[in-house]
């Protein structure tokens, strides 16, 4: 590329970058994105959060002392002072104390609107027997204290010969999940992004003013390359929304340190997919004049991107070694949804993790060629939709 | 300057079975006006495209003073298309200084021309409005913006007048002929003839994607047959019929126009006409450019079987 023509690149990509920007539905599509990975943490961190609600329990003032053991026995128990017996047992027929409890000659006396709370009785049931249990020491001339501490002392050491797997590697499936939707999603938005940006460019004409200045090849690559540009952007703002509330939400704790690997692995097959795919949706636009048309010569690019990621989704989770999934990894335009499923699954050797990238980067290098030339030749021609072999075939 | 010519020669091309054009041969000279005319399908659109790489040619060439035509070259030509197009929804100014970089132009050359051109053409205030949101007049001025924001060499549109208000056409055609004092060689079809005779030094006429004539206004209509139009107002009708190499072209009522054929004697005529009782006037007529494309155009059918016979006797 010599200098007017990297200009010439340049220019049509900036161009191509600032309208997208500035257009709602982009905008929109964005902010829908950021909502729906933001919400996602939210939900996931209340899913995980919501504990036990508080139980509220009404207590004598004579009896304050109960409140200590109790909130040790169960971190819910909040426990409130009643003036008298009347109150208390008044408040819990309103539903404003869970349970209103006294202390009795052997024991606790709990009164409920119904039943106790099974949480509740065993936290009960512990502090009777623990006074009990004191009143007995105290009694043989012991210290009540001490007792409990040396008690408390005592751990249980487990030693499990199968360690279970730890909720980080759930995490892991979890974020690995989430950033192969976010790639599928660029494509799926950007690709067809192109071919519209195309078929604009042809039915209001401004084709034929462009190309009297730069040529078919330029135009396309710098719509490529200003397209790419906005997935990648899409990619990080979603990515880092999604990044900074999963920590602040605490659903993602594992150090991202060991997910560098599959970032980079992600981003060098979103580079390769979106060369492959955009180029070839560049072309597509190109075969019609009217964004109606456009569905229809799109869907045999969509269509392997599509079939990959259902493949992937449903098949990879339970049979990550399924061998029709390995098969079609290695075949470029298969590999750029499945090849990265499968190296974060860690089911992929490296040679083929390679070996795919290579030819899938080999194959979108030829298609600069063949995607310019049916460029090329319908981008100017109006009208009625041209064929593929059309496209190919015109000189 | 005025030595350097943009030459069309030569140029053939075909779309399937059609022949669109076939050896396309004119130049035009830096400096000058020259109109494009013939009927519709003639062949115009195609040539412009052409000469603007927009379509490749199947044989001949385009120069630019005396070097072919190249990618380099048509950054420097001005070029309106037939088929309007502006991004609809991208702001008229903006649009402007996008395709002047298109163009080599710096940011800030860019920026000026845009100001320079739609004050000129009188669409400044719209500088900040989508091109979609513009009456078509004011989409047509922004057009024609876009074809000199970058300080063409050379001008080439595509019926340009059309669409436009007179006042519009004014300033259109002062644009074109300030450019042409400029040296800058200005090329450009339409179907209005008036414009074309008033405007151009040169015109070219097409058929079936041929030259058939192409000089000078003044000289075309020279170069037709003499005509002449006599008032006498007791004559006869048909007085002139008999006369020795005369046409009668059109005598409804009132003045006879009387066509002459080469070497006929217009005084033989002066005297058959006051033969008839006074005569109020007597006066040579050019034929109107208009009149020379209908004689061109009515030619057509006769003529085109003759070209489709030597093109064929050239091939075999
Ligand atoms: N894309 C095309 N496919 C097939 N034939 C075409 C195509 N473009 C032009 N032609 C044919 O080429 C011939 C010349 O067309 P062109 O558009 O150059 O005419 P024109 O002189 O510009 O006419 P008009 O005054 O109507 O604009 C016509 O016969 C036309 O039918
Ligand atoms: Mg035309």
């Amino acid at each position: 590329m010599n200098r007017t023509a990297r200009e010439a690149v340049g220019l049509i990509a900036q161009r191509e970058l600032t309208m997208r920007l500035r257009s709602r539905a982009f905008r929109i599509t964005l902010v829908l994105m950021v909502l729906m990975v933001v919400g996602m943490n939210i939900a996931l961190h209340l899913a995980h959060n919501s504990g036990p609600s508080i139980i509220r329990i009404g207590l004598l003032r004579q009896d304050t002392a109960l409140s200590a053991p109790l909130q040790a026995a169960d971190r819910n128990v909040a426990a409130v002072t009643v003036p008298d017996l009347a109150s208390g047992q008044s408040d819990v027929r309103k539903g404003t104390l869970a349970a209103f409890v006294r202390s009795g000659p052997d024991g606790l006396a709990v009164t409920v609107a119904k039943t106790l709370d099974p949480t509740l009785g065993g936290a009960l049931t512990t502090v009777a027997r623990e006074r009990a249990l004191a009143a007995q020491i105290i009694r043989l001339g012991g210290d009540p204290v001490l007792v409990a501490r040396a008690a408390g002392a005592a751990t249980v050491h487990v030693t499990s010969l199968q360690p279970p797997a730890p909720a980080r590697d759930q995490q892991r499936l979890i974020f690995g999940i989430v950033v192969r939707l976010l790639l599928y999603l660029t494509f799926m938005i950007c690709g067809p992004l192109i071919a519209q940006g195309v078929v604009e460019e042809k039915s209001s004409r401004v084709v034929e003013l462009l190309l009297a200045t730069v040529r078919p090849w330029q135009l396309m690559v710098g719509k490529v390359l200003g397209t790419g540009a906005l997935g990648l952007l899409q990619i990080v703002v979603v990515g880092g929304a999604g990044l900074i509330s999963a920590r602040l939400a605490r659903t993602l704790t594992l150090p991202l340190s060991g997910s560098l690997g599959t970032l980079a692995w992600s981003l060098a097959w979103f580079l390769a997919g979106f060369a492959l795919f955009s180029l070839l949706f560049a072309a597509a636009g190109s075969l019609v004049s009217r964004q109606e048309d456009l569905s229809g010569v799109q869907f045999p690019v969509l269509a392997p991107i599509i079939i990959a990621w259902v493949l992937g989704i449903s098949t990879l989770p339970g049979h990550p070694d399924s061998g029709l999934v390995a098969a079609l990894s290695m075949v470029p335009f298969f590999a750029p949804v499945l090849m990265p499923m499968r190296i974060a699954l860690g089911t992929a050797p490296v040679w083929q993790a390679f070996t795919a990238l290579g030819l899938t980067l080999l194959l979108a290098f030829l298609m600069v060629r063949l995607a310019s030339r049916i460029y090329r030749n319908s981008v100017l021609r109006s009208g009625a939709r041209v064929t593929w072999r059309e496209a190919l075939r015109a000189a | 300057m005025g030595h350097r010519r943009l030459e069309v020669d030569g140029v053939s091309k075909r779309y399937g079975e059609t022949v669109a054009l076939d050896a396309m041969t004119f130049d035009v000279h830096a400096g000058e006006i020259f109109g494009f005319v013939g009927s519709n399908g003639a062949g115009k659109t195609t040539t412009m495209r052409i000469a603007l790489g927009v379509l490749a040619a199947d044989a001949g060439e385009v120069r630019w003073d005396g070097a072919p035509v190249t990618h380099r070259t048509r950054n420097r030509i001005g070029y309106m298309p037939e088929e309007r197009g502006l991004y609809p929804r991208m702001r008229a100014g903006e649009q402007l200084e996008y395709l002047a970089r298109l163009h080599g132009l710096s940011r800030s050359e860019a920026s000026r021309a845009t100001r320079q051109w739609t004050e000129r053409l009188g669409v400044a205030s719209r500088i900040g409005d989508e091109v979609q949101k513009l009456s078509l007049g004011n989409q047509q001025r922004v057009q024609l913006a876009a074809a000199l924001v970058h300080d063409p060499e050379i001008l080439v549109l595509d019926e340009p007048f059309s669409g436009l208000d007179p006042v519009a056409v004014d300033v259109m055609s002062q644009v074109l002929r300030d450019k042409a004092d400029a040296g800058v060689p200005v090329i450009f079809s339409s179907h209005q003839l008036e414009l074309v005779e008033r405007l151009c030094d040169r015109v070219g006429i097409v058929r079936s994607g041929a030259m058939v004539a192409c000089g000078a206004v003044g000289e075309l209509r020279s170069g037709g047959a003499e005509r002449i139009l006599v008032d006498a107002p007791q004559a006869p009708p048909g007085w002139a019929a008999g006369l020795p190499g005369v046409t009668v072209v059109g005598d409804a009522t009132g003045p006879t126009l009387l066509e002459l054929a080469p070497g006929a004697d217009d005084q033989a005529v002066l005297r058959a006409a006051l033969a008839t009782g006074p005569v109020r006037e007597f006066a040579r007529r050019l034929p109107s450019l208009t009149d020379l494309f209908r004689h061109v155009v009515s030619n057509e059918h006769t003529e085109h079987t003759e070209h489709v016979e030597d093109t064929g006797g050239t091939a075999a």
